[in-house]
């Protein structure tokens, strides 16, 4: 290429670019043109329709808030509800001493300083809320007090509300959750999903439980009344309306009456309980240990009482049944042994002869069985009932870790059961790809050995076990379990039934399975692990219980209860369906620290299995029952 | 050095005309900002922060020489491409779209960053290439466009990714792509609108542009913005109602207005006649980039300082038609007036690279 040449590209370049700059130009001016036409149609041409429209404007837009839908139970009884009371409330604008008009205000309604602290948290939360409430659940004679002295307070108005009531407080509350004022992660959730429209006017949303879970059913969809407003901003007339629709009624598979012996059941223990219907995995009982009042959160906890929850060592907001993870222990073993049946690796008559301890060839580490000495000899059923460590030991050894995780994932165990809650957790089943992931090491067969009992790195959540035992007692045909059974209109038409079709069909074999419910039902008969469980009861229980380790013992180092802390005590279990021939229930108890599973788990399991296929009210809620009776009288 | 002297060489590199477009753009939009917010001064005084530390970044933009300026070129892109790589897989999913990458020390939006970054790269893809440019070297150029709007269209966020194939579009065609090709473009582009209504956009996205059509559809949500707004723009008439006096602002009809709907208050506080300004003020701004563009020195600054200008100008009747529902709700902010700092930053480091390109020419004519 010559220079001349090169010369004349650049110019001819020039010359284009120019070219295509003078284009550029027209495309601004013509969107400039656009521009202007349309101030000009707007601004002059149209201006008297608009200016009317302003002035007049006043068509204020007004949402009419849905209803909330019920929360029932699987019997009607009402587990969270809506009554209208009056609150009183200050508008933002109009005030300019915040301070001084809610003194003047508690001169005429008690203001406590528990109301103040929850205003001041709303104030700092709040953007486009032109009023906030200062008092809600006005009495009727302070309704009437400030009503004879509103001229005094411009700024402040009494409001009729529908509020939101959760008559069981914290019995259901981990169940059913709560709802709570939307705040600015909420509010820009809604806008995403497109929400908002439908929100204008709600100022709850559901933030834990099923009140979060079920959201889009409870909430209905908002009404719009078009008003003519003056220029103060106050109605004149109605134009249009198109009425809310309220939010649809859930009817729960929980039986309340069952959840509260249930909940009772567990005295002063923490810990959680679930029983599920096998045959369709309907949820009857779902309890955490302790609970907390929903109440209060409902128009923002104060900090104060939020910090007593949050810091209290008992956790009483931490939801165990759903995201408590804790070593299965001995629950396992009913599991391991149909493993072991499924891989043919021991036979149900293969015995072995416990001398209570257990050693890998070549390794000098002895993994102990609870019971000093041993259990003698032993097969799959007494090693069962008996709940012999040894005899697992051997058979996870024998089956390997990859046999046992494909197996024991069939049940359910290290992923989530899909509960119609948000928040659960998985647990951990582990496995050699889990162990190379999480610690870079390679799985050792001492870490098997553990796993055989339930201990090692695995964990569960009371959900998960309970899933897994409703699975076994419906010979291996799996439901996932559920809380919510039908969603209902609120004029009570039924709109959908919650799935109950079977997830999975794990065609366990029959003589296996018959081979290990019968070892369940002899663990609650004399010679078992649990023999207070089924005294006396005319229905037979198939069982098993459970110790989850809190803290680890040295080797060589024994185990004693008394001298232990009692937070740092093991956990008890017991799995239980009965009755056992044709299982109506399925459930799961976990008492934090309640030592052995025989001990403490299985009485409660006791009782909520009594009232439920009996009908037998315990003692101590018979007293109540009484009572409530005679007051009536 | 006497303080004069100082001074000089402090302002040298800022272009007088550009600065006086800005500053008096930034003027009115505090001003308006204040009505807005109910005259309050907590927004403005928040939006004058916005503003120095965005005058900040434009001066040390503008006093950039050229070459360092494209050497910025393939790290900015690559860098936004492996951010957007990044949100695609683990970005963080906030209000129902996954835009935010959280880098442990602080969450970014890294489509923002190739606002600057999409031109820039272009410009310097042609300038490599300018003297054998051929038409695959503007498929090239497409690529590099079409690549990240990819990434960011499926965050989902149309807006955005709208502006930015503006931007890559504009340097296409003042690099000279042929007008036979863009006809085809534009052809086979309409001829795939229903497939792309059908499939690749979202229910809200298609809603909103529904709503365009008949804004009484939606009377609670995306609809009421456009009727109160062009309420607004209409009701000011041709003086306007006054500044503070707006009703459709004052009493509340008027939803996000200190954001992408201001121009709705400054409408009908200042009527068509405060619109003629402002229109005024947006073309000086608009004439001094062209004038730049035209003066520029080599082929890198010119598709570079044509492309901020028409981004500019693009941005300023976007948000203008959309709140005088001429166009769909899409949320764009008016230039260098609606609250928000970082569409601030952007458009500044814009105009720090237009300042840049007018003021470093004369060192590397060649």
């Amino acid at each position: 290429m010559n220079k001349y040449a090169e010369f004349k590209n650049h110019q001819r370049e020039i010359f284009h670019f120019q070219l295509r700059l003078v284009v550029s130009i027209g495309f601004v001016l013509l969107l400039l043109a656009i521009l202007l036409l349309r101030f000009f149609y707007l601004q002059a041409f149209r201006h008297n329709y608009y200016q009317t429209l302003a002035e007049s404007n006043r068509i204020a837009i007004v949402p009419i808030v849905p209803n909330r839908g019920l929360i029932l139970d699987r019997n009607g009884v009402v587990l969270a509800r809506n009554y209208s009371g009056y609150t009183l409330e200050i508008n933002q604008n109009k005030t300019t001493d915040m301070e001084a008009t809610i003194n003047e205000l508690s001169t005429l309604v008690e203001i406590t300083s528990k109301d103040r602290r929850r205003f001041k948290k709303l104030l700092a939360e709040s953007h486009d809320f032109d009023t906030l409430m200062i008092r809600n659940r006005l009495t009727d004679e302070e309704v009437a007090r400030f009503a004879a002295q509103q001229y005094r307070f411009p700024a402040v108005e009494i409001k009729a509300r529908l509020f939101r009531d959760y008559p069981f407080g914290e019995k259901t509350a981990h169940l059913v959750g709560y709802i709570g004022r939307i705040n600015e992660a909420d509010a820009a959730q809604l806008e995403a999903n497109d929400l908002a429209a439908n929100y204008r006017g709600s100022d709850y949303i559901g933030k834990t439980g099923l009140e979060q879970s079920y959201e889009s059913d409870l909430h209905g969809t908002t009404g719009i009344e078009q008003v003519e407003v003056d220029a103060g901003g106050r109605p004149v007339r109605m134009l249009s309306h198109t009425a809310p629709v309220s939010g649809n009624t859930l009817v729960l598979s929980i039986d309340s009456k069952l959840q509260e012996i249930a909940e009772q059941s567990f005295g002063n223990y923490r810990g959680a309980l679930v029983a599920i219907d096998p045959n369709n995995g309907e949820v009857l009982a779902f309890v955490s240990k302790p609970g907390y009042d929903p109440n209060p959160f409902i128009d923002g906890i104060d900090s104060q009482s939020w910090d007593e929850l949050n810091n209290s060592p008992d956790v009483p907001l931490n939801n165990r049944a759903l995201r408590g993870q804790y070593p299965p222990g001995s629950t396992i073993k009913p599991f391991m042994a149909l493993a072991g049946l499924k891989f043919r690796t021991r036979k149900p008559e293969q015995t072995i002869s416990d001398p209570g301890v257990f050693s890998l060839p070549g390794s000098s580490r002895q993994y102990r069985d609870w019971k000093a000495g041993g259990h003698g000899s032993v097969n799959m059923f007494k090693a069962i009932q008996m709940s012999c460590d040894t005899y697992f030991y051997g058979l996870a050894t024998e089956l390997g870790i990859d046999n046992i995780f494909d197996y024991l994932s069939r049940f359910g165990f290290g992923n989530k059961t899909g509960i119609d809650l948000e928040g659960e957790s998985s647990g951990l089943l582990p496995s050699q790809d889990w162990k190379m992931k999480r610690f870079q090491q390679i799985w050792y067969p001492g870490d098997t050995v553990s796993v055989g009992i339930g201990q090692g790195y695995s964990l569960v959540t009371p959900t998960q076990l309970a899933f897994a035992t409703a699975t076994l007692a419906n010979d291996g045909m799996a439901y996932k379990p559920h809380l919510v059974k039908e969603v209902r209109s609120s004029f009570g038409e039924q709109k959908r039934l919650i799935a109950s079709e079977p997830l999975n069909d794990l065609h366990i074999e029959k003589a296996g399975l018959d081979l290990v419910k019968k070892a369940m039902v002899a663990v609650t008969q004399p010679g078992g692990t649990a023999v207070y469980a089924s005294l006396g009861t005319p229905y037979h229980i198939a069982g098993k219980t459970g110790t989850a380790q809190v803290v680890a013992m040295k080797q060589g180092e024994k185990y004693d209860e008394k001298k232990v802390d009692e937070r740092l005590r093991d956990h008890a279990w017991f799995i239980a369906f009965a009755p056992a021939e044709e299982p109506r229930i399925a459930l799961v108890v976990l008492a934090e620290n309640g030592g052995h599973g025989g001990g403490t788990a299985a009485p409660i399991a006791r009782k909520v299995l009594d009232y439920y296929l009996l009908g037998k009210i315990p003692k101590p809620l018979q007293e109540v029952t009484e009572k409530e009776g005679s007051e009536h009288d | 050095m006497t303080r004069r002297q100082l001074l000089q060489r402090l302002i040298a590199h800022l272009d007088r005309p550009l600065l006086l477009g800005i500053g008096l753009l930034l003027v009115t939009g505090l001003l308006v900002l204040y009505s807005a917010d109910n005259a309050s001064l907590d927004r403005p005084l928040r939006q004058l922060l916005n503003m120095s530390v965005a005058l900040a970044c434009m001066w040390l933009i503008a006093n950039l020489p050229l070459h360092y300026l494209m050497r910025t070129a393939v790290p900015i892109y690559l860098l936004g491409m492996v951010l957007l790589v990044g949100v695609a897989l683990f970005g963080e999913i906030s209000h129902g779209a996954r835009r935010w990458l959280n880098l442990g020390v602080a969450t970014v939006q890294p489509s923002e960053l190739m606002k600057i970054g999409v031109p820039l790269m272009m410009a310097w893809y042609f300038e490599k290439h300018e003297a054998t440019l051929t038409l695959k070297n503007y498929f090239i150029a497409a690529m590099l466009l079409l690549m990240p709007i990819a990434l960011i269209a499926r965050q989902p966020d149309l807006g955005t990714s709208i502006l930015i194939l503006a931007s890559g579009f504009y340097v296409l065609f003042l690099a000279g792509l042929s007008w036979r090709v863009m006809g085809t473009v534009f052809v086979a582009a309409l001829a795939s609108a229903p497939f792309i209504w059908k499939y690749m956009l979202h229910e809200y996205q298609r809603h909103r542009i529904m709503m365009l059509f008949d804004p009484s559809q939606d009377a609670l949500g995306n609809g009421y913005h456009t009727i109160q707004a062009t309420i607004a723009v209409g009701s000011g008439g041709i003086l306007g109602k006054g500044y503070l006096n707006g009703t459709q602002t004052h009493l509340d009809f008027l939803p996000e207005r200190t954001t992408d709907f201001i121009f709705a208050v400054f409408s009908e506080e200042f009527g068509l006649l405060g619109c003629l300004i402002l229109l005024g003020m947006y073309s000086f701004v608009i004439w001094r980039g062209f004038r730049i563009t035209a003066n520029a020195s080599t082929y890198f600054t010119r598709l570079m300082a044509g492309s901020i200008t028409l981004t500019f100008a693009t941005y300023a009747f976007v948000n203008m038609g959309m709140v005088c529902g001429i166009l769909p709700v899409v949320g764009v902010p008016l230039p260098l007036i609606s609250y928000g700092g970082t569409s601030m930053l952007t458009l500044l480091l814009g105009f720090g690279m237009l300042m840049s390109i007018e003021t470093h020419k004369k060192l590397v004519r060649t």
